[in-house]
């Protein structure tokens, strides 16, 4: 086996035998990066020299009780890395470089990770595709002609191409879940709170979370145990305490009740291929020894509206700190007056899906629309949290497809906004609710991943995980990653 | 048609805790151009502000002293613009549901007790500050003052005059000095006015367009400015036309308000950042017990107890400092209305001379007092001591040292003031013939004369009886 396909257990077990060292792991996985890149494009940032220094002084240490210590990962452009730039994919922070670590950087480092760059996205994560980076578009390994879904594009192609063996994912509408469908790999959305958002450039501040991006169910509760916990520096981060996930991964699902929202796996939008490998995924579990029925969120289609109301009017505000004034872009032409100023300097540093989403926004959150429409948002996402409280009083956990289809053509149908967001339907619920919820791959559609999403009740990303690992326990479709790839 | 002013003041107040209210940044004055910023008060990615506890103590003491209701659930807000002193392009901010409401302010115009109502008093943070370039076509940006404490005190439109708005910025500002949550210093900006003004025909209930004028840098300022839009607006609705609601800024130079800017229209959005403000009722219970007598209380209790007319007590409470001053002075002398006299006139008087501060006294209640005892022993002279005070006033010395350093003490010495008086009778024979032609004026000449003799220092009510008698037997 090639070392950059190795996942973090295997890699840890191997570290600690001495049977390689971080320094080679690290050299591999940066030839990897070398071979595939070209075709890929799934980083904007590699920092070779600063992965290899960290990977020499942990081999130095020789500590590897830690089983993320001299692991090579990457993170999403919207994480702040110290003197490494940190960009958000936009021409509007094309140079920056943040003097501080996102809280979930500085907790990885502190485990001895090796961070090896950084991720392409779509600019400030506001998009389904990673075709809105400014940089360039992210190919999906499985399908060179397709996108590897969005916004954390770059993160999922960089796991599911071993580009890395783990990469860190923002999901506001379900940025880490839906590519990782698209690329075959694992993605967990925590409950809202559950990970420190501190340092990370803010899309939706009451959506906005931070998730692993793994090869399997493992690997993710090995990061989530790394990165989950009370932050000082997050005052909406959870002080209820982090469980144990990799303890509690046993392939014992017996007697656990399933609900599959019918509204969700029958909707229109939901591809044959995908509504099957979802329907065989729940036959497994029954087959375990669940119990699934079918159950009702009955207000699910006011979801998308509430969702999109939500994201533009929080965006519109959070996007404002970019003004060119104390760092960032700032237009090289002549300007009148401040007015003019802003005018062109973000009219010139921020992308056409970014200004549609603030001028959008804006017009909601405006004093005289302000209850008609972001009120109105924010109450039906009341009655949708209500819509899962009930659920969850009868069911362990829900399931539904990830994405109603697999991965489509770049180019295709991105100049309809509205049809793009169709296929957040099944992610995007879930961060209105702030719930836990996990991706994972099963099956395939002509030769491309399907995701599989299993929703949990909050702060249970120990039982998801769990569900999760015995679903992966009784399939190959996370290793034929390996196999199957373009390149 | 006779009109009648309808004016609220809006003033934020710089709250000086030690650090700002999102970030754990300095909030010290005047220090070098952004040296006291971080990532929170920069805006950058991913920052995200964290509370400071100490201004919710703050800011609630003020609400409590100012008699509002607390709200036990608040929170805060975002007022979304762009300006380049904020970073953030939002304001954080309470809007929807403030920290206070329902208080009022006391004043006493023309003698006349009257309250000024508080609508709402919120917690916010500021601005930072935007320096313009002396003819240059550039500005430099401090963002120092980016993320200071404030609270917004807002008051209903209860004033009908420049006068009763200056009193209401007065008391407001003694009150929040008291509880000391802020220096409340106008011309350096830790406290500063918005005014909102309309005309109306007097007896009507309707409120007039309103017009807010911004920028006012001292007290005078705002009585000025207030002065001024009555007689603009006045001038308009006589001439028949109509008022706009606009926005206008005072120039002080000029003594005139300048038009800034029409109506618009804000963008508000909760902030998601931070938790909602829950004060309990033990919390707020204890702030409660930290707020010492308030100014307008112990103005009635120094009539009471020291038997102080009004005008003294009111002077002397509106300075907590000086108020304390006092009332230890009190401890050490037996006469309240002497010790008052000599606060009022020439402790006053040297202030206003050196232009220095009474927190900034060099000597103590204590030797006040020892002065004063010296009066009535008779060791000074009233007038002597008034040399002694300001010794005192300038280098903190005990009184008694001063005495005898500079040689003070009082003649009381029978023969000896009887031989000096010998002498300036003789000396003036022309005096000594006006009084006993009835000239009472001789009299205090020749009282003159033997002070002089003794450099001020003879025993005047001694000086008094033995030129009295001398006289007589002449
Ligand atoms: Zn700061």
């Amino acid at each position: 086996m090639k070392l950059h396909e190795l996942t973090i257990k295997k890699a840890n077990e191997l570290l600690k035998k001495k049977e390689i060292t971080a320094q080679e792991l690290t050299e591999d996985i940066l030839n990897r990066i070398d071979e595939c890149e070209s075709k890929i494009g799934a980083y904007v940032t590699i920092d070779k020299e600063g992965a290899l220094k960290s990977a020499k002084s942990t081999d130095e240490k020789a500590d590897f009780t830690d089983p993320l210590a001299g692991i090579p990962m990457s993170a999403k452009d919207n994480i702040c890395t110290k003197n490494l730039k940190t960009t958000c994919c936009s021409r509007m922070l094309e140079n920056f470089v943040p003097p501080y670590d996102a809280t979930v950087i500085s907790k990885l480092r502190e485990r001895n990770a090796i961070i090896l760059g950084k991720t392409n996205m779509d600019e400030f994560a506001i998009g389904s595709s990673t075709q809105t980076s400014f940089f360039h578009t992210t190919q999906n390994p499985w399908d060179l002609s397709r996108v590897p879904g969005g916004s954390s594009g770059g993160s999922a192609a960089a796991v599911a191409s071993d580009e890395c063996i783990y990469a860190l994912g923002s999901d506001t509408g379900g940025s880490v879940r839906q590519p990782a469908s698209y690329c075959g790999v694992v993605g967990l959305k925590p409950t809202y709170g559950r990970v420190s958002r501190f340092g990370v450039a803010s899309l939706a501040a009451t959506m906005d979370t931070i998730g692993p991006i793994t090869k399997n169910v493992t690997d993710c509760a090995i990061v989530l145990s790394a990165i989950a916990g009370q932050d000082s520096f997050d005052p909406t981060s959870s002080d209820i305490p982090v469980d144990n996930y990799l303890q509690k991964l046993k392939n014992d699902v017996k007697g656990l009740k399933i609900g599959i929202p019918k509204e969700l796996l029958y909707h229109e939008a939901v591809s044959k291929d995908v509504k099957d490998a979802v329907l065989n995924a729940i036959k497994v579990y029954e087959d375990l020894g669940c119990i699934c029925e079918e159950i009702s969120l009955k207000n699910a289609e006011y979801a998308m509206s509430a969702y999109l109301v939500t994201l533009a009017a929080e965006a519109s505000s959070e996007l404002g700190q970019y003004d060119g004034i104390r760092y960032g872009y700032r237009t090289s032409s002549d300007y009148q007056d401040l007015k003019d100023f802003y005018k062109k300097t973000r009219g010139e540093g921020f992308g056409f899906d970014v200004k549609w989403h603030i001028i959008l926004g804006t017009y909601l959150s405006d004093e005289k629309y302000y209850d008609k429409y972001y009120l109105k948002a924010q109450k039906i996402r009341t009655i949708i949290k209500k819509d899962f409280d009930e659920a969850f009083k009868k069911y362990d956990f829900l399931i539904t497809p990830t994405t109603p289809t697999t991965a489509f053509k770049i180019g295709e149908s991105s100049d309809d906004p509205f049809k793009m967001h169709m296929n957040d339907l099944c992610v995007s619920i879930v961060n209105l609710a702030g719930l836990p919820a996990i991706s994972l791959p099963c099956g395939f559609s002509k030769g491309l991943p399907v995701g599989l999403q299993i929703i949990g009740k909050a702060f249970d990303e120990a039982g998801i995980l769990q569900v999760a690992y015995a679903f992966e326990q009784n399939n190959d479709y996370h290793t034929r990653r390996i196999k199957e790839r373009m390149v | 048609m006779k009109y009648e002013s309808v004016i609220g003041l809006e003033v934020h107040v710089e709250l000086f805790t030690k650090t700002k209210i999102f970030c754990g940044c300095s909030t010290e004055f005047a220090a070098d151009p952004n040296t006291h910023c971080c990532p929170i008060c920069l805006g950058m990615p991913g920052a995200l502000p964290l509370m400071n506890k100490s201004v919710v103590e703050f800011a609630t003491k003020a609400g409590l002293a100012l008699n509002c209701q607390i709200a036990d659930f608040s929170r805060f807000d975002r007022k979304n613009y762009f300006y380049p002193d904020l970073p953030k392009a939002y304001q954080i901010s309470q809007f929807y549901i403030p920290l206070a409401r329902n208080g009022y302010v006391e004043i006493e115009p023309n003698g006349q007790k009257k309250r000024v109502g508080i609508r709402i008093m919120h917690m916010e943070e500021d601005a930072g500050k935007l320096v313009h370039e002396e003819g240059g076509s550039y500005s430099h940006l401090d963002l120092n003052r980016a993320g200071m404490p404030l609270i917004e005190i807002v008051s209903e439109p209860d004033m009908r005059s420049a006068e009763e708005a200056w009193l209401y910025l007065n008391n407001l500002r003694t009150i929040l000095q008291y509880i000391e949550v802020s220096d409340c210093k106008i011309e350096e900006g830790s406290m500063r006015c918005d005014i909102n003004i309309s005309l109306r025909p007097e007896g009507s209930e309707q409120l007039g367009t309103r017009v807010e004028v911004k920028n006012l840098g001292s007290l005078r300022a705002v009585r000025r400015a207030i002065e001024f839009e009555e007689k603009r607006q006045r001038d308009i609705l006589e001439n028949g036309g109509t008022i706009d609601g606009e926005t206008r800024r005072w120039d002080e130079a000029q003594g005139i308000t300048i038009f800034m800017r029409g109506k618009g229209s804000n963008r508000y959005s909760p902030e998601p950042n931070l938790s909602p403000i829950i004060i309990s009722d033990e919390w707020k219970e204890d702030i409660r017990n930290h707020i010492p007598e308030l100014p307008n209380v112990k103005k009635e209790r120094f009539i009471k107890e020291y038997g102080l007319p009004e005008y003294d007590a009111s002077i002397i409470t509106a300075s907590k400092i000086l108020a304390n001053f006092y009332e230890e002075t009190v401890k050490y002398y037996h006469d309240p209305k002497i010790i008052s006299n000599w606060i009022m006139v020439e402790l006053m008087n040297v202030l206003n001379e050196t232009g220095e501060g009474i927190k900034d006294l060099k000597f103590t209640p204590k030797q006040l007092a020892d002065m004063l005892i010296m009066i009535d022993k008779g060791i000074i002279s009233g007038k002597i001591a008034k040399d002694v005070f300001r010794e005192m006033f300038k280098t903190g010395k005990n009184p008694e040292e001063i005495v005898k350093e500079k040689n003070l003490i009082q003649i009381s010495d029978e023969a000896e003031l009887e031989n000096i008086a010998k002498k300036v009778i003789e000396n003036n024979p022309k005096s000594v013939e006006d009084y006993k032609n009835g000239k009472e004026k001789a009299m205090s000449f020749l009282v003159g004369q033997i002070m002089k003799e003794t450099k001020g220092k003879a025993n005047p009510q001694m000086v008094n009886s033995i030129l009295t008698r001398l006289l007589k037997e002449i």
